[in-house]
């Protein structure tokens, strides 16, 4: 690491910037608890706080509040309520940790989550349509599903001037008027289009600065972990979307990013292994997770959780403030359409990966809790590896319950990927 | 119609009939399907749960229903983790191992796992395979024409299979034959709830299920011949109690199962192999076709845990099947792993409990073969309704 004197304390201050926006916005939405208001519950894939933002309704986002339980590690205490509500252990965890925070009114290891006046999801994952179900029944209050077709089979995305993609973005954008209307009833506030180009101005800025970070871990040595660090950014791309503080935190890391980058300064780890993640991380045990891969020098230097946690905003969409309701829609379709193809469809951006960013191997992750993201994983492993050379793990855990997470047995895994990495780059060295 | 495919069961008696029908449906070498790609006919493959055959149908192909089988996933095992449905994985076994072969596969995003399959399905197999995106705002008055649209891009790639075009009459010719089938299983239906002792739940099954694997002409063939013979059955009412069966729209529950619970019990009515019968009435054969195939789909169509749809409330929709075919309980269950239907066991518990209805909960896999503890688990179930 570098002893050069930092301008403003520069490494590291999208961690640390990240941490206290993370804690200012659940400090925000504990204080609409306590004062009795109410939010929109939205999802990450498709939150449309665009539309949101445009109305001021504060945003929860269920799926961080679960995650947020299983990395404090009271996850179970939360799932056993839920089970014994009715809810079966095979279904998602973050379903079963919300149902819970429901049931005890607000009630959380980070503050008190504000009731839903709305609830607002897309359909790329269709458990986000089961989980509103459940707050429509709660709380009797509007369930809007802003359905977004998805690619229909691997490599035939279509885009602008194709009937289909049109078919498609007039679809979306009609639901998008629909839920405009819809907001305006919740709220009583009138559908303001300029206020909705400043907020759209905001997510440019953002989905700018994500996709440059993004790129900017090709560096050698990656400049941060895709899983720990990307996950701190991921919350601000989350929560703070559409806002000029979540602008400002992805121009800054960006900055920091080129700084790292002009200096080589890498992440903690001593990097031997570059690594790639695939699926969603395992947050029961998440520090320890982590730590099993940079013990040995493993760093993740991307992770597929980083394209569709964010919604599709890796690509860097940025919509075009003149004709604000027609972007949006085209926005929304291709990068949301996008998070649902990092799911499905990994494979062959898998495959430039490995050129690109330098890796030395793959990580599969799949977990109980997600179908979406787990079930074509094992397919998925034994296509890239007919067509690519290169070493992977397959580890099955999950995201909230720490039931089906054996650290023991995930680690004698761990142990022997890693020794097969060194055996290889032995004899690739023997053979130089 | 290009060939027949199952003349096994005709001149036969009802008894026979209904013999040879339960024959076909296990026979896990799908022998309707082999003869109909003997002849050089084509096959489309479609997962559960609704799927709009007649697109298919009217190109001269053969729409296939694919909805697992009870068979060992030897070679699709290893292209899935755990923690997922069973059907999943033996309908990918029966493309692998080529019971069955396919020239198109498509699937829907009825939940997250089988959108998976069409990603899945594309890395295995050369042939299209794809996701219809069937609309998940059900609600949106701009459904019906975006349906529309998905069905004609649906159309165009199965022209491009079958090698010709299909015009708007193509289309209503199969509508009419499809309409006159549901007719037939409205009419199969309510012989169920009327004189449930005329026709066991497992023989209704059978019945219903072998319109997925050969063409719907031969079907109502079938159907028309052994409706009025079921009717003049001179079977007796037996002391069983009403019951609906609710939980089988996707993964079926192996045939054994069916009987286990008709031996108890009256199943009166059912969301079993719900795609076939998702329409409820006529679909309108003036007009533009894909239109009226849209419309049905969102407007006059039954209801499901993979579809949200704020008109129909699942567990109001439950209950209203309950009491109109006058049950006295329902089955609640689920298949293992299928989280949509292990999420709306809950809701329909508490909707259930607050109705006074009783329900009995379970879960089921199509690969069981033991049924003797959920019968005594079931038969207790019912005495306490029957005693109390």
């Amino acid at each position: 690491m570098s002893t050069e004197q930092q301008p403003d304390g520069i490494v590291g201050r999208g961690n640390r910037e990240g941490a206290d926006l993370f804690r200012q916005w659940f400090s925000e939405l504990n204080r609409t608890a306590e004062q009795g208001g109410s939010a929109a519950y939205v999802f990450v894939m498709g939150s449309m706080c665009e539309i949101l933002r445009t109305f001021d309704l504060p945003v929860v986002f269920p799926e961080i509040n679960s995650l947020q339980m299983a990395v404090r590690r009271v996850a179970h205490e939360y799932l056993n309520q839920a089970e014994d509500y009715g809810y079966s252990p095979d279904i998602c965890g973050y379903v079963k940790a919300d149902v819970a925070v429901q049931l005890r009114g607000g009630e959380h290891p980070m503050g008190r989550i504000p009731k839903p006046s709305i609830a607002v999801l897309t359909n790329a994952c269709n458990t986000y349509i089961k989980w509103a179900e459940i707050w429509e029944r709660m709380y009797h209050i509007p369930v809007f599903t802003l359905d977004i077709p998805g690619t229909r089979a691997a490599g035939t995305q279509t885009w602008k001037g194709n009937p289909d993609f049109e078919n498609d973005r007039r679809y979306v954008q009609a639901q998008i008027s629909e839920l405009i209307a819809l907001c305006e009833r919740v709220t009583g506030i009138r559908f303001d289009i300029d206020r909705l180009r400043e907020v759209m101005s905001c997510a440019n800025e953002m989905s700018r600065g994500w996709k440059q970070v993004l790129e900017f871990n090709k560096s050698r040595p990656s400049l941060f972990n895709a899983l720990t660090d990307g996950t701190i950014y991921l919350g601000v791309a989350n929560s703070f979307r559409g806002t000029p503080e979540g602008g400002r935190y992805f121009t800054n890391l960006v900055d920091e990013m080129a700084y790292k980058a002009a200096r080589s300064i890498g992440t903690l780890t001593d990097e031997k292994y570059r690594l790639t993640f695939i699926g969603v991380p395992c947050y029961p045990i998440f520090r320890r997770f982590n730590e099993l891969f940079t013990e040995w020098g493993g760093t993740f230097v991307h992770s597929t959780y980083l394209w569709f946690a964010s919604g599709g905003t890796n690509l860097g969409f940025e919509y075009d403030l003149a004709r604000p309701l027609e972007s949006l829609a085209e926005g929304v379709l291709i990068s949301v359409r996008d998070a649902m193809d990092s799911m499905f469809y990994p494979d062959r951006a898998i495959l430039e990966m490995i050129d690109d960013f330098h890796l030395d191997g793959v990580v599969y992750h799949p977990i109980k809790s997600c179908r979406t993201t787990s079930t074509g994983m094992a397919d998925n492993r034994r296509s890239l590896m007919a067509a690519r050379d290169i070493p992977s793990l397959f580890i099955e855990s999950d995201m909230m319950d720490r039931r089906v997470v054996g650290e023991a047995q995930m680690k004698n895994r761990i142990d022997a990927f890693f020794e097969g990495l060194a055996s290889r780059k032995q004899q690739e060295a023997a053979a130089r | 119609m290009k060939v027949r495919t199952f003349e096994a069961w005709r001149g036969k008696p009802l008894d026979e009939v209904l013999y040879e029908c339960r024959e076909l449906l296990e026979d896990v070498t799908f022998p309707t399907v082999c003869r109909w790609r003997e002849s050089g006919g084509k096959v489309v493959g479609h997962f559960q749960v609704y799927f709009p055959e007649e697109i298919v149908h009217a190109a001269g192909i053969l729409p296939f229903k694919v909805c697992g089988a009870p068979i060992a996933a030897v070679h699709a095992d290893s292209h899935f983790g755990s923690y997922l449905c069973s059907i999943l994985k033996t309908s990918l076994e029966l493309a692998l191992s080529k019971a069955i072969e396919f020239d198109m596969f498509v699937t829907h995003p009825i939940c997250d796992a089988a959108r998976n399959l069409g990603a899945v399905w594309g890395r295995n197999f050369p042939y299209s395979c794809q996701i219809l995106y069937l609309p998940q705002n059900a609600n949106s008055p701009a459904a019906v024409t975006y349906l529309r649209h998905e069905y004609a891009r649906l159309q165009r790639s199965i022209e491009a299979i079958a090698g010709r075009s299909v015009t708007e009459d193509d289309l209503r010719r199969s509508m009419a034959v499809y309409n006159r089938n549901r007719f037939l299983l409205r009419e199969l239906y309510a012989l169920k709830r009327t004189t449930p002792w005329l026709v066991s739940a497992d023989e209704a099954y059978i019945l219903v299920a072998i319109g997925g694997m050969i063409p719907r002409e031969e079907h109502n063939e079938l159907l028309e011949t052994v409706l009025p013979q079921l009717a003049a059955r001179p079977n007796k009412k037996q002391d069983k109690i009403r019951l609906v069966f609710e939980g089988g729209f996707c993964e079926q529950p192996p045939l054994d199962l069916i009987r286990a619970i008709a031996r108890s019990c009256y199943v009166v009515d059912d969301d079993l192999l719900i795609g076939l019968r998702w329409i409820l009435e006529d679909i309108p054969l003036e007009g533009d076709p894909l239109l009226n195939l849209a419309t049905a789909y969102l407007e006059n169509s039954s209801y499901s845990p993979v579809q949200h749809d704020l008109r129909k409330p699942k567990e109001k929709m439950l209950i209203e099947r309950i009491r109109n075919s006058q049950a006295e309980a329902a089955i609640l269950t689920a298949a293992k792993m299928c989280e949509p239907g292990l999420e709306e066991q809950v809701a329909y518990l508490h909707a259930l409990d607050k109705e006074g209805i009783p329900y009995f909960i379970s879960e089921f896999e199509e690969k069981m073969t033991s049924f003797d503890h959920l019968e005594i688990q079931l038969e207790t179930f019912v005495e306490n309704i029957l005693f109390n």
